[in-house]
């Protein structure tokens, strides 16, 4: 990918930016779909039928309201700390944006073939989080103030068990690195780590050999219950329902962003919207094959079109993400918020010790086998 | 200049420059703040001399947690009302002594020191490996020791909140 970007521009600066920038035009093109997908999967849910006036079925919704939040007057509350109050959406999304750089999108396109891949991504996690601190704090106003602790303490708490469930694949792979973890789980659909693994022998990415065998089988409970925690504690993570008590309407209005209008409302928007998509699309590399398709090959391979294979690799995996997100907007919609409580006997009470004891058997079958 | 020294000099600007603000920023908050793009820099100086490891740990270790931690103090030891936590002057006149002693052994230690320089990096593709080998072979028992010694750090700090918990309870 890289080298074929330099051979249409040849080696310059614009190469390279336009190399970091693809992942870009992705999440803002993936926002829009979310957003219509959030408005008329809720509206079929509850027997309605959502936006219908924009476009055929309401389709070209989001992007009148991306007009609207342009043209919207961008208010700044004047007992707000004018400084940290328009710095907060920028330094959100970065955080949000800067963990793409490490994720495969295809063999043939990633921002940064990290060998610390997934502890990457959970560290520039922690930058996004500041964000919210400021954009809380700086708001000047309960509401946000409150929405903003909230959350980072839900996003702080529900870290651990998140990082230890990958932590478990990592242990199984023996690498950070998310192209040789996706690698590992080549060759079809009963290779993906939520299945058990692979079953034969894989070469990774970096060249290292992974043994294996159809006594990979032991592993498909442990793997597939670590995915379940992932993905719950991804939710909360994220903030979404039913962990939404951070954006708690009835109590909070809405959150740490409570203040924020027009684009600066948008990018904490953005953010959340490329947050939610990051976890999914790990959620699939950790544990359904990243962009492997369930058969094992490519169309492209198959028929001989070497360029086919890279772009049906970015849509299986675009699927995957999509998939993951659409089923946390289906949550959303079908069940009740937790109280506070009960968010934190979750984490502390469910998820991690069940997140320590299974990594513990793990770890002891990947000695003995 | 190659790309690479302008990432330098970038990185050691946001540094310096942030570091200053934490300084000589009154509000606590500011600082706290200003802390992030300290510390966002300094990983930055550590990619550019090949230590990735290090420079996702230290954001990992100190954005994550440490300063977090510290906003989370700020604010909840203030009113979360607009009271505004500040910083003030006091003692001039002994303080400027012990910095200036201190600012002069620095300057006369950096510039009296033997540096071990080298011309160029060596070739490394990724520390983690590396760095994972070493810490469960050569220095297993420094890191089982820091391991024991965090893991009774927090049993501790939960024993105390839990004993005032109790407090609570029969008061």
């Amino acid at each position: 990918m890289e080298s074929l970007l330099t051979s249409i521009l040849g080696t310059n600066l614009l190469t390279t930016v336009i190399y970091c920038a693809l992942p870009l035009v992705f999440v803002l093109t993936y926002a829009l779909i979310a957003v219509l997908g959030e408005v008329k999967i809720s509206a079929w849910m509850q027997d309605r039928l959502g936006p219908m006036r924009t476009g055929p079925w309401g389709i070209i919704q989001p992007l009148a309201d991306v007009l609207k939040l342009l043209q919207k007057e961008d208010i700044t509350p004047s007992a707000s700390d004018k400084f940290l109050f328009n710095l907060a959406p920028f330094v959100t999304f970065m955080g949000s944006y800067a963990a793409f750089a490490a994720v495969p999108f295809s063999s043939q396109y990633i921002g940064a073939s990290l060998d610390l891949g997934i502890f990457y991504v959970f560290a520039v996690g922690s930058i996004g989080v500041v964000g919210l601190m400021m954009a809380g704090w700086s708001s000047n106003n309960k509401y946000s103030m409150y929405g903003a602790m909230r959350s980072v303490a839900q996003i702080v708490s529900y870290e651990v068990p998140a990082a230890m469930a990958l932590m478990i694949i990592v242990i199984y792979t023996g690498t950070l690195n998310l192209q040789d973890i996706i690698v590992a789980q080549g060759g079809g659909i009963w290779n993906w780590f939520v299945f058990g693994g692979p079953k034969a022998d894989v070469v990774l990415a970096s060249g290292r050999e992974l043994q294996a065998s159809w006594a990979n089988l032991v592993f498909l409970p442990l793997f597939l219950a670590t995915f379940v925690m992932y993905y719950v504690s991804a939710l909360a993570e994220t903030n979404r329902t039913p962990f939404d008590i951070p954006e708690a309407e009835s109590e909070l209005v809405s959150g740490y962003h409570t203040e924020y209008s027009g684009m600066k409302f948008a990018m904490f928007f953005m953010a959340e919207y490329a947050n939610m998509f990051l976890v999914s699309v790990v959620a699939s590399i950790a544990f359904f094959g990243g962009w492997q398709s369930p058969y094992g090959t490519t169309i492209g391979a198959l028929v001989g079109v070497p360029w086919l294979s890279p772009v049906e690799e970015f849509l299986w995996l675009a699927f995957k993400g999509f998939f993951f997100v659409f089923v946390m907007i289906w949550l959303r919609w079908t069940l009740p918020r937790l109280r506070v409580d009960q968010l934190m006997y979750m984490c502390w009470k469910v998820l991690i010790p069940f997140s320590f004891g299974i990594a513990l058997v793990v770890g002891f079958l990947v000695m003995i086998m | 200049m190659s790309y690479t020294d302008a990432f330098f000099y970038f990185f050691a600007a946001l540094t310096v420059g942030s570091a200053l603000v934490v300084t000589f920023s009154r509000s606590v908050i500011y600082a706290a703040f200003a802390l992030l793009f300290t510390f966002l820099g300094v990983a930055g100086l550590y990619v550019l001399l090949q230590a990735d490891f290090l420079a996702v740990a230290q954001i990992m270790v100190y954005v994550g947690g440490i300063l977090i931690l510290l906003l989370f103090g700020v604010m909840l030891t203030t009113r979360v009302t607009n009271a505004e936590i500040t910083t003030g002057t006091v003692q001039g006149l002994p303080a400027t002594v012990v910095v200036g002693i201190l600012l002069g052994t620095l300057i006369l230690l950096v510039s009296r020191a033997t540096w071990n320089v080298q011309e160029s990096l060596p070739d490394v593709t990724g520390t983690t490996t590396e760095i994972g080998e070493r810490l469960l072979t050569t220095f297993l028992l420094p890191f089982e020791i820091a391991g024991i010694l965090l893991l009774v750090a927090i049993m501790g700090a939960a024993m105390i909140a839990r004993s005032t918990d109790k407090t609570k309870e029969a008061a």
